[in-house]
């Protein structure tokens, strides 16, 4: 319960930061001696607005809240896209509720996942698509995933009608540094900011290991080695201070206009990070080296939000729990590299018994539109090991924990009154293999139904390659 | 502890001694319909009786599976199994031979690298997939393949029929080898099948050296004789509708026996195949356009193909989590595929698609005694294998992965290091 609240109270830190406004218009000519403006800290602002929804009750399902509460035959509320009452039966309805039946149907948060490279690694997957790893140099804290997403990636529909209602982009593992994420909601778009979460927090890719020193020690520079990436980090992270010193010297003096310092697009998410606006999410396998970077964390005042892939969390997953660290895991990935040989099945499990927070991700379009799935396996080889892990707990594993690693379980996450209404109708269990997410709402918009084929989002790929072949 | 000596002390006995009866659980044969409260009465590797009033000898071990289910040992189709340990670690792979100059290795024998002590088997079989077809993988024409079980001390002992098929590919991942055109594989394809003919009735001109020049090596010719005398299958990878219906043309010129591997749009020439009656060995878990040769990628590819008479079985692809083989099942079932049909598709479908259905696929008198108990439904995620016998030995439930899992159930550092 502790844990929680200072996690809510983290939470409302980063949630709020990129909110940090421009002083001043950037178009005011700012003349000596007046106050120049902060560089816009969103300069791609979100334009995602819900889509209008009539009041709706799902009415009579096994609710799984993922925040403690199991309610049999509960009811659901959902108005003007955000959950109005979730509990027992309740007749306390606006006007023109539409009411659902879903007795003997499950409802679950919308699912989260963590790390996805949709639209940056698209279907279909030819070289012209590759648009994931900016593999030119192993800082490139400089670029931003949404500037490669392509919104008609086939696979966010696919994603949508496995249930997945926010994701979190992000950059390839092939840097030290690999750029900034970026949380959306699962919906159909033309824009890359019509998908934008509002108020998500932006993410930094960093990734440890194999990747980076292969990637440019095969090339015959620097990083070839692991202590050759942590000098990399090291030094980016010193400048960054440097950087972040600069800049709020500037403020104290007034920001004046004659002195603006030159701004730098990498250093300048690298200061976020030092600030707490931007949430670290690093690309880790090995025990080892996750404990050097929670070192460097501390060493230069940051916080890493989320160890991804971190197939050795179980080794060390009291510090994970130390430092308020989630893992962001597979279920059962292994062994198609050398850092990934020490793998378990009961990975997660162990990670989630230790106390820290435990979540399944896919970095996989396939996985993603599965993660129910995943789950499941992740908690059979917990119980099959002799622990004790409700459907609930497990189920936080690809909901509430994914939310708070992206910076949003105010938001989003759990089955909880106040919250968007991110709702997922499944034909039974969640956990079980022959479970299909019938109906999806996002805001409380009913934005995928199985039963009704127009109501199943296709991206313009499809169109005239796919869906002509009817069986 | 105690269970897992019982176990070895188990293997360390001759196999001969051995006389296993499952009792009480519900039985699915493939044989027939299920029996519930069924006996499989195991003994010296065989399976001697199956039903629900089989007398149990008094020397039997007696293992209760009241409640639970019983079936073959799950067949996958598809893997490096045994050939490859860490997949990133080049030198640890054996399942593809570099051939720069005709991308042909049809006489690669993959078997001859099986590494039974490999960490990948036990993460395997004690998920309860007892057997394999390992394959060779690469080139336009990549080797054979061979079907083995999951455990054994000696290569040999492992593999059960080899080869049983030529692989190959055909589409995308053979674009090299054509010149960058389909139309060029397929000219490969033929001139090399052809040569393999005349190889095959001109020998002795060849030892003297009174044949024209052949396009591919002595070596790899004498292994396509038997693919194009109709004794051996081409197991050959493609996805594109038009691609498969090109496979089928070649096979129609030369007399192939055929097997499809992927087959992403087969679905869309299920009627061709089940009318040529070739099997499709495909994986379930595949919707999206992944490439151009399978924008037609959907989830009931399985059901649909079954629904027009194809016989179908499943496979993972996969080396590390072949282990999944019984979620790809469960999906099939989920997209549409019955689910007796789906059980088939991991067991008794496989073992006769590779040719070794008379001993393997179905729990009958006189077959192999490859069995897992489960503790519910076996394509359910949170059902686990219980049991697992392989050529009637009980397999020991333990793996590289449960030992580390086993290591770190405590972080005392004057414990957890001087674990086993």
């Amino acid at each position: 319960m502790l844990r929680r609240s200072l996690a809510l109270a983290a939470l409302a830190l980063v949630a709020c930061a990129p909110a940090r406004p421009a002083a001043r218009p950037a178009g005011n000519p700012a003349s000596a001696g007046a106050a120049a403006p902060l560089p816009n800290p969103d300069p791609y602002p979100s334009t995602y607005r819900p889509r209008p929804a009539p009041p709706t009750l799902l009415r009579g399902g096994t609710i799984l809240t993922a925040a403690g509460r199991v309610i049999p035959e509960g009811d659901l509320l959902m108005v003007d896209g955000k959950i109005a009452y979730v509990g027992s039966r309740t007749d306390n309805l606006p006007p023109n509720t539409q009411i659902v039946d879903v007795r003997g149907k499950y409802v679950t948060p919308g699912l989260i996942d963590t790390h996805s490279h949709l639209g940056v690694y698209p279907s279909p997957g030819v070289a012209a698509h590759s648009d994931g790893n900016e593999a030119t140099d192993p800082n490139t804290a400089e670029v931003w995933a949404e500037h490669s997403v392509w919104p008609q990636d086939p696979g966010f529909a696919a994603a949508l009608a496995g249930g997945v209602t926010t994701l979190q982009i992000l950059p390839g593992s092939a840097n030290l540094f690999g750029g900034r994420s970026v949380v959306l909601k699962n919906v159909p778009a033309r824009t890359v900011q019509e998908m934008k979460f509002p108020g998500a927090p932006y993410g930094l890719k960093m990734a440890c290991g194999e990747n980076p020193k292969r990637v440019y020690g095969s090339r015959g520079r620097a990083p070839s080695t692991r202590m050759g990436n942590f000098a990399g980090y090291r030094t980016a992270w010193i400048r960054a201070q440097e950087y972040k010193r600069r800049w709020e010297e500037w403020e104290r003096q007034g920001r004046p206009a004659d002195r603006i310092p030159s701004r730098d697009l990498e250093l300048e998410t690298l200061a976020g990070v030092l600030r707490g606006d931007i949430l670290v999410h690093n690309h880790c396998y090995r025990a080892d080296e996750m404990a050097f970077v929670l070192d460097m964390a501390r060493e230069f005042g940051y916080k890493v939000r989320s160890f991804h892939h971190a197939v050795e969390a179980y080794k060390i997953r009291d510090l994970l729990a130390r430092d308020s660290v989630s893992g962001s895991m597979w279920a059962d990935w292994w062994g198609f590299k050398m850092e990934a040989l020490d793998a378990t099945n009961a990975n997660i499990a162990l990670v989630h018994s230790a106390g820290a927070r435990a979540i399944v991700h896919s970095d996989d379009p396939g996985g993603i539109q599965r993660l129910n799935q995943e789950a499941a396996k992740a908690l059979a080889a917990g119980r099959e090991m002799g622990l004790t892990i409700s459907d609930d707990e497990a189920l936080r594993w690809i909901t509430a924990n994914p939310a708070w690693a992206l910076g949003i379980l105010d938001k989003t996450g759990t089955l909880e009154v106040g919250k968007m209404a991110d709702v997922v109708v499944w034909s039974r269990h969640p956990f079980s293999v022959y479970a299909l997410a019938e109906k999806v709402y996002v805001d409380g918009a009913l934005l995928y139904d199985r039963a009704d084929p127009s109501r199943q989002p296709r991206s313009d790929f499809e169109v005239g390659t796919r869906d002509w072949r009817k069986p | 502890m105690t269970r897992t000596l019982l176990a070895w002390m188990l293997l360390a006995a001759p196999a001969a001694a051995q006389t296993i009866a499952i009792e009480g659980g519900t039985v699915y044969t493939m044989e027939g319909p299920p029996i519930e409260g069924g006996t499989v009465l195991v003994r010296n590797g065989r399976i001697v009786a199956v039903g629900r009033n089989v007398p149990v000898p008094a020397d039997a071990q007696r293992i209760d599976a009241r409640g639970k289910i019983v079936t073959p040992g799950l067949f996958e189709s598809s893997t490096h199994l045994g050939l490859s340990e860490v997949e990133q670690v080049d030198e640890t792979n054996d399942f593809r031979m570099t051939d720069p100059q005709d991308q042909v290795t049809a006489a690669l024998r993959v078997w001859d690298a099986l590494n039974p002590q490999s960490i990948v088997l036990p993460v395997t079989r004690i998920a309860g997939v007892t057997t394999a077809v390992v394959r060779p993988a690469g080139n336009l024409i990549a080797g054979q393949g061979a079907v083995i079980d999951l455990w054994g001390d000696r290569a040999e002992e492992l593999v059960v029929r080899a080869p049983v098929a030529m692989f190959a590919h055909f589409g995308e991942a053979a674009d090299a080898a054509g010149g960058g055109s389909r139309a060029g594989e397929l000219l490969r394809l033929r001139e090399i099948l052809e040569d393999a003919r005349v190889y095959a009735r001109r020998r002795a001109a060849f030892e003297r050296g009174a044949t024209r020049d052949f396009a591919t090596s002595r070596l790899d010719l004498e292994a396509l004789v038997p693919v194009v005398e109709g004794r051996l299958p081409l197991a050959i990878e493609a996805h594109r509708a038009a691609d498969i219906r090109a496979v089928l043309r070649l096979a129609d010129e030369f007399g192939l026996r055929l097997i499809l591997l992927g087959g992403t749009e087969a679905w869309q020439v299920a009627d061709e195949l089940a009318r040529r009656r070739v099997p499709v060995v495909l994986k379930v878990l595949q919707n999206l356009p992944a490439t151009f040769e399978q924008l037609g990628a959907r989830y009931d590819n399985a059901a649909l193909l079954r629904r027009a008479g194809v016989t179908v079985a499943l496979t993972t692809n996969d080396t590390h989590n072949a282990r999944n083989l019984r979620q790809e099942a469960g999906n099939a079932v989920t997209y549409g595929l019955p689910w007796e049909e789906a059980l088939r598709a991991i067991t008794r479908a496989p073992a006769d698609i590779w040719g070794v259905g008379d001993r393997y696929g179905s729990l009958a008198p006189g077959k192999v005694a490859n069995v897992v108990v489960w503790s519910g439904d076996p394509l359910e995620l949170l059902t686990r294998a219980e049991l697992v016998l392989i050529r009637g030995q009980i397999v020991p439930l333990r793996s590289r992965q449960t030992e580390l899992r086993d290591r770190y159930r405590t972080l005392d550092p004057n414990a957890r290091p001087y674990r086993p």
